[in-house]
C-alpha cells in the first residue's frame, strides 16, 4: 500500500484554503484518481447521435479505462471495457464505427453481442473437458457498473454500485438541460469529430480554469486585447455586421467587475457554474428565425426564459464542462498525472438555423484548437504551472480567493463570481470520492 | 509580359520563405481581402462551417494572428516560435493565364520548434491563386495536415 491510500492521507491533502501540490504532480495519486476518484463518480462517455444506429460504436476512456460505448437496441447503449476476456486485446480501436450485430476479436475470433455477452468461440470443443463455463473469460466483455443516457448524453460509473446518477448530478443538470432545451426539437446531435488537444499538465488543471475567472484579461490579453484594438483601428462602418469573431472573442477582455458580478453558482459533490446573471454569452446577436422556432415549441414565455439563461461554463465533475449557450463539451481525459487528452465536441441544435452550429464550430476552432490564439496562452499557463509545481519552495496551492470560514459545499450556493469556492467545492469532492470505498473498506475489515 | 508556370512556382517558394523569416505583414499582403486560410480537422473535410476545423480565417483573424505573434504579452510566444517549411515543387494543377486563375498542389514537411521542443508536420497545401493588376495573389489556401484528427500540442506558427 502506497503512502496515499488511507482516507486520513488524502484528507490531509485538502485543506478549506489551499490544497498540496501532490494532488497535481504525483503518480500514486494519480493511480488513486484512477481506482477511486474514476470508478465512483459519474463520468461522461459520448453523446447518443455519435452511435445513432444499431451496432454503432466509439472508442473513449473513463479515466484511463478503455470503454467502448455501443448502440444495443434502438433505446439502449451500452458501455463496455474494451478488452477481449480472452487474452486482453482491444476490440476495437478505430474512434468510430458500425460492429453489425456483433464484436469479433481479430485474434482468436472470439464473438460477443452488443451487450457484451459471449457469442462464439471457434473450435469450442477445446474447452468440453475443461471448467470454462465457470471462468471470467466466459463472462464475455464486462459492462461498466451502470449507464445513464440523460437525454443524449451518456455517462457512466464503473463501480458497480454507488450513487445515482440523480443524487450525484442533482440540480446541476439544469445545465444540460438548457443546453438541450435550446434546440426547438429538444434534441442535439454532435457536429462532427471533435477538436483533440494534448496538454502536458493535469487534467485538475483545466477543470479548475473553467471557473478562473481572473485569468481571461490577464492571459488573454495578447488575443482578446489585440481583437479589440484591431477593431477599433480598422473604423469598421456602422452598417457593416461585425465579424463575428468579435462577438466571440472580445468579451474575454471583459473587466474584473464584469465577472465579479456575472456570478458562481455551486452544487454538492464538485459542479458548479460561473455566469449566474449574465456571461460572455449574452451578447451574442439574435439569429434571425430561431427566436421563432423556439416560440412555436415552447410559447413565447418559456422561449425567453430558455434563452434568457446565459450560464457561461458548467463543470460536471470529475472531468468535463459544457457551454449551454453555445452547444459545446470539453472532455479533460486524463492520461496521466502530467498528462491530459482535451476533446472538444460541438453539437447542432435540431431544428435550428444552421448558423447557430457555425458560430459554434467557430467559437471551438477559434477558443479551443490546438492552432487557437486563446488556447495557446491557456496551455503556455498550465504547463508552465505543472513544471513550477515541482519546485520545493512550497507545497501548496492557494484557492482562497473570497474563502470564508465554514463553507458547506452540501447546499447550493451563488457567490462573487471571481471567487474560487468553486476550485474547494471541486476538492472539497476530489477528496469525498477518492476516499469513500477506501473508509468502506476498512469499516469492513 | 506574360505569366508562366515558374512564376506560380516560384510564387508559392516565396511564400514559404517568407512564413520561415516572419516577414508576416508582406504575407498579410499577399492576400485578397475576401480569401480564406482553411486547415481542417477532419481527413478529407469538405465543409469548414458546420464543423470544427483547425483554423478558417478571414482577412480580420489572420491580421490579428500576426498581431498578437508581435505582442508584448504574448506569453505563449515569449520566447517567440521558429518554423521551417520544406517543399516539394508545387504542381500546377490549373492554368488559366487568360482569366488570371491558378491552382497548385504542393507537399511540404513543415518543422515548429520553441525552447527544447520541436515537431515535424507532413502536409499537402492547396493554393488558389489570381492575377490582380499584375500581381499574383492568395484567393484561398487550405492546408491538410497528413494527420489532422491526430491530437497536438500547441501549433503555434503558421503550416
Ligand atoms: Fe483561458
Amino acid at each position: 500500500m502506497g503512502k496515499y491510500e488511507t482516507p486520513e492521507a488524502v484528507n490531509a491533502l485538502v485543506q478549506p484554503h489551499q490544497v498540496h501540490k501532490d494532488t497535481y504532480i504525483d503518480a500514486e495519486i494519480f493511480d488513486l484518481e484512477m481506482k477511486h476518484l474514476f470508478s465512483n463518480t459519474w463520468v461522461f462517455v459520448g453523446h447518443d447521435s455519435q452511435t445513432s444506429k444499431k451496432g454503432d460504436y466509439i472508442t473513449t476512456q473513463i479515466g484511463t479505462q478503455p470503454v467502448i460505448m455501443v448502440r444495443h437496441k434502438d433505446d439502449d447503449i451500452k458501455v463496455l471495457y474494451n478488452r477481449c476476456p480472452h487474452k486482453g486485446t482491444k476490440i476495437a480501436i478505430d474512434r468510430a464505427g458500425n460492429t453489425g450485430k456483433f464484436f469479433r476479436c481479430p485474434y482468436h475470433a472470439w464473438s460477443f453481442k452488443t451487450d457484451g455477452c459471449l457469442l462464439a468461440i471457434p473450435l469450442k470443443k477445446g474447452y468440453a473437458q475443461t471448467k470454462f463455463k465457470e471462468s471470467e473469460a466466459n463472462k464475455g466483455m464486462q459492462a461498466v457498473g451502470e449507464v445513464k443516457n440523460y437525454r443524449g448524453f451518456v455517462f457512466a460509473r464503473l463501480a458497480d454500485e454507488g450513487i445515482s446518477f440523480e443524487d450525484y448530478f442533482g440540480d446541476s443538470l439544469s445545465s444540460l438541460d438548457n443546453m438541450v432545451d435550446r434546440s426547438p426539437e429538444g434534441r442535439l446531435e454532435v457536429a462532427g469529430p471533435p477538436l483533440r488537444y494534448m496538454h502536458q499538465c493535469n487534467w485538475k488543471m483545466l477543470v479548475d480554469n473553467q471557473t478562473d475567472t481572473c485569468h481571461p484579461m490577464v492571459a488573454h490579453e495578447s488575443s482578446a486585447g489585440t481583437a479589440v484594438k484591431i477593431f477599433e483601428e480598422a473604423n469598421w462602418p456602422e452598417d457593416k455586421p461585425k465579424p463575428m469573431a468579435m462577438e466571440i472573442i472580445a468579451p474575454f477582455m471583459s473587466p474584473y467587475e464584469f465577472f465579479e458580478e456575472m456570478g458562481i453558482r455551486t452544487w454538492p459533490n464538485g459542479h458548479g457554474h460561473t455566469g449566474v446573471h449574465h456571461s460572455i454569452h449574452s451578447d451574442y446577436s439574435t439569429i434571425p428565425g430561431y427566436t421563432e422556432a423556439m416560440e412555436e415549441t415552447y410559447g413565447e414565455e418559456r422561449a425567453a426564459e430558455i434563452l434568457g439563461e446565459n450560464r457561461h461554463n458548467t463543470v460536471y465533475f470529475p472531468n468535463i464542462m459544457i457551454k449551454g449557450p453555445i452547444q459545446q463539451l470539453r472532455n479533460f481525459i486524463p492520461m496521466g498525472p502530467d498528462k491530459t487528452l482535451v476533446e472538444s465536441y460541438i453539437y447542432r441544435l435540431v431544428g435550428a438555423p444552421d448558423i447557430l452550429t457555425q458560430r459554434t464550430a467557430m467559437y471551438n476552432r477559434l477558443i479551443n484548437a490546438p492552432t487557437s490564439m486563446v488556447g495557446h496562452d491557456d496551455l503556455e499557463m498550465y504547463e508552465r504551472a505543472q513544471e513550477g509545481l515541482h519546485s520545493q519552495a512550497s507545497d501548496w496551492i492557494n484557492i482562497e480567493r473570497l474563502h470564508e470560514d465554514g463553507e458547506d459545499f452540501e447546499v447550493e450556493a451563488v457567490e462573487n463570481g471571481t471567487t474560487e469556492r468553486q476550485m474547494r467545492n471541486q476538492m472539497n469532492a476530489w477528496a469525498k470520492f477518492m476516499t469513500l470505498a477506501m473508509g468502506a473498506k476498512e469499516a469492513a475489515e | 509580359m506574360s505569366i508562366t508556370r515558374d512564376d506560380i512556382i516560384d510564387f508559392i517558394y516565396a511564400e514559404a520563405r517568407m512564413l520561415d523569416e516572419g516577414r508576416y505583414t508582406e504575407w498579410l499582403d499577399l492576400w485578397l481581402e475576401d480569401g480564406f486560410y482553411w486547415m481542417p480537422l477532419d481527413y478529407k473535410q469538405k465543409d469548414p462551417h458546420n464543423m470544427t476545423s483547425l483554423l478558417y480565417e478571414d482577412d480580420f483573424m489572420r491580421r490579428l494572428r500576426v498581431e498578437r505573434l508581435n505582442g508584448e504579452r504574448t506569453f505563449s510566444q515569449k520566447p517567440k516560435s521558429r518554423c521551417h517549411h520544406v517543399i516539394q515543387r508545387p504542381f500546377v494543377d490549373e492554368f488559366d493565364a487568360e482569366a488570371g486563375v491558378f491552382k497548385t498542389n504542393t507537399s511540404m514537411h513543415y518543422i515548429e520548434t520553441r525552447l527544447d521542443d520541436q515537431f515535424l508536420l507532413a502536409l499537402t497545401a492547396t493554393h488558389e491563386l489570381k492575377l490582380v493588376d499584375g500581381k499574383i495573389r492568395i484567393a484561398n489556401k487550405r492546408v491538410d495536415l497528413l494527420n489532422s484528427d491526430a491530437a497536438f500540442g500547441n501549433i503555434q506558427l503558421l503550416p
